[in-house]
């Protein structure tokens, strides 16, 4: 393993930084044209939070690379991000769902980020949380409208739950690079954030008129790199054309 | 090279004319994102926090700083980046909440909405979308005049 505080940076630099790319890719194709400005915003704050993750792991890593090189020069096998936001859009409510999903864990993730023991951790941990703060609201409230709105939208929005919810529990997963992080004080135990996960998506789930999938399996392998779905593959070749084609290219 | 370093009081000015490359109503001083103003030696260092992360406007701004700047014979300045602590919609001045409104863009409110219709001033007002044209604004509505209008939301 290489050091875990590389690793948790990329981790946290990669969710920001798929999901933002993910949600990009509605910009001009939202069914609402508000819908379309407030997704490619909320790319453009993800893919902003991405930068400063990923510049401060370079800078951790000491390899002369900086963010743009991490964004854009890695593979697939390098990618430390959850495979929940390596899924494919979907139509908008599987889009929103699983906007709602990371928004719930990542802001109260965030927010415990902003004890970090790492003073540069925590000053990103405390401007990204203002803005995550936003991007909850709004899932929460997009997925309640749509769970609780017409036949069609309840049942797309159920169909995207059933078949997102799997990817949950890889956000509440433990291992050795966490472990190195709870030790030094730099970030939470994910296991501490569950119960309040699952109360909060309880409640939301309830006004939406939407029933959580009973189980507990769950997809892993992203935030270890170990294996990611065939998605981020896919996604990468259109993020990374431009410096696959044309190494080094500036303008 | 400048030979007699101007004050601090002096260069505040100098970038109190300066507007914010999306919103020219207002300047960057308004917007409360300068934190700070020092010499280290001949080298002036201009203390400058982000209003949203993914802010495209960031880097024009560090650009005109310099410029600005450049223009007024200081040769050498380092522009620091402070993303503790985060920028607040608190810190916009008085003046800028007004130039804001004179502008047409209803100002930040502790509520989380607009007190009024910048245009006809009613308090009868309804929220379209949490987002509007730039990361720091939402898309609100009066049911009086009917008139859309943007939002400078609380942060």
């Amino acid at each position: 393993m290489s050091d875990p505080l590389f690793e948790f940076l990329c981790r946290m630099g990669d969710n920001a930084l798929v999901l933002g790319h993910r949600v990009s890719e509605w910009c001009g194709v939202a069914p609402a044209l508000e819908e379309d400005i407030a997704l490619a915003n909320t790319a453009l704050d993800l893919v902003g939070q991405a930068t400063l993750w990923l510049d401060l792991a370079a800078e951790v890593e000491g390899a002369g690379r900086d963010a743009d090189a991490l964004a854009f020069r890695r593979d697939v096998w390098d990618f430390r991000n959850l495979l929940l936001v390596e899924q494919p859009n979907g139509d908008f409510g599987q889009t929103m769902m699983r906007q709602f999903l990371f928004d719930a864990w990542h802001r109260a993730y965030l927010a415990a980020l902003t004890d970090s023991s790492d003073t540069r951790i925590a000053a990103i941990a405390e401007k990204s949380l203002k803005e995550v703060t936003y991007h909850l609201d709004r899932s929460a409230e997009t997925v309640i409208g749509l769970g609780d709105g017409t036949e069609e939208s309840h049942r797309r929005m159920q169909t995207a739950l059933d078949r997102l919810f799997p990817f949950v529990g890889e956000m509440f997963v433990t291992d050795e690079v966490d472990a190195a992080m709870i030790t030094a004080c730099i970030a939470p135990d994910p296991r501490s954030l569950r119960a309040g996960f699952d109360s909060y998506l309880a409640e939301v789930l309830a006004e939406a008129k939407l029933i959580q999938p009973s189980g507990d399996f769950s997809h892993k392998g992203g935030k270890s790199g170990a294996r990611h779905s065939e998605h981020l593959g896919h996604m990468l070749t259109q993020m990374q054309w431009l410096q696959r084609a044309y190494p080094d290219a500036t303008w | 090279m400048v030979t007699d370093k101007p004050s601090l009081d002096t260069v505040w000015q100098w970038l109190d004319a300066l507007p914010d490359p999306e919103i020219p109503a207002i300047s960057l001083t308004d917007l409360g994102i300068i934190r700070d103003l020092r010499w280290s030696g001949d080298t002036l260092e201009v203390t400058v926090t982000p209003t949203y992360s993914g802010c495209p406007a960031t880097q024009v701004i560090a650009m005109d700083i310099e410029t600005a700047l450049n223009d007024r014979g200081i040769e050498t300045l380092e522009i620091k980046t402070q993303l503790s602590p985060a920028w607040t919609t608190d810190w916009l001045t008085e003046r800028g909440r007004a130039r804001l409104a004179d502008y047409g863009i209803a100002p930040p409110q502790p509520a989380g909405g607009p007190s009024a219709c910048p245009l006809c001033k009613s308090s009868n007002v309804e929220r379209i979308s949490q987002f509007g044209s730039t990361p720091c604004k939402a898309q609100w509505r009066c049911t009086d005049c009917l008139e859309p209008f943007d939002y400078f939301k609380c942060i």
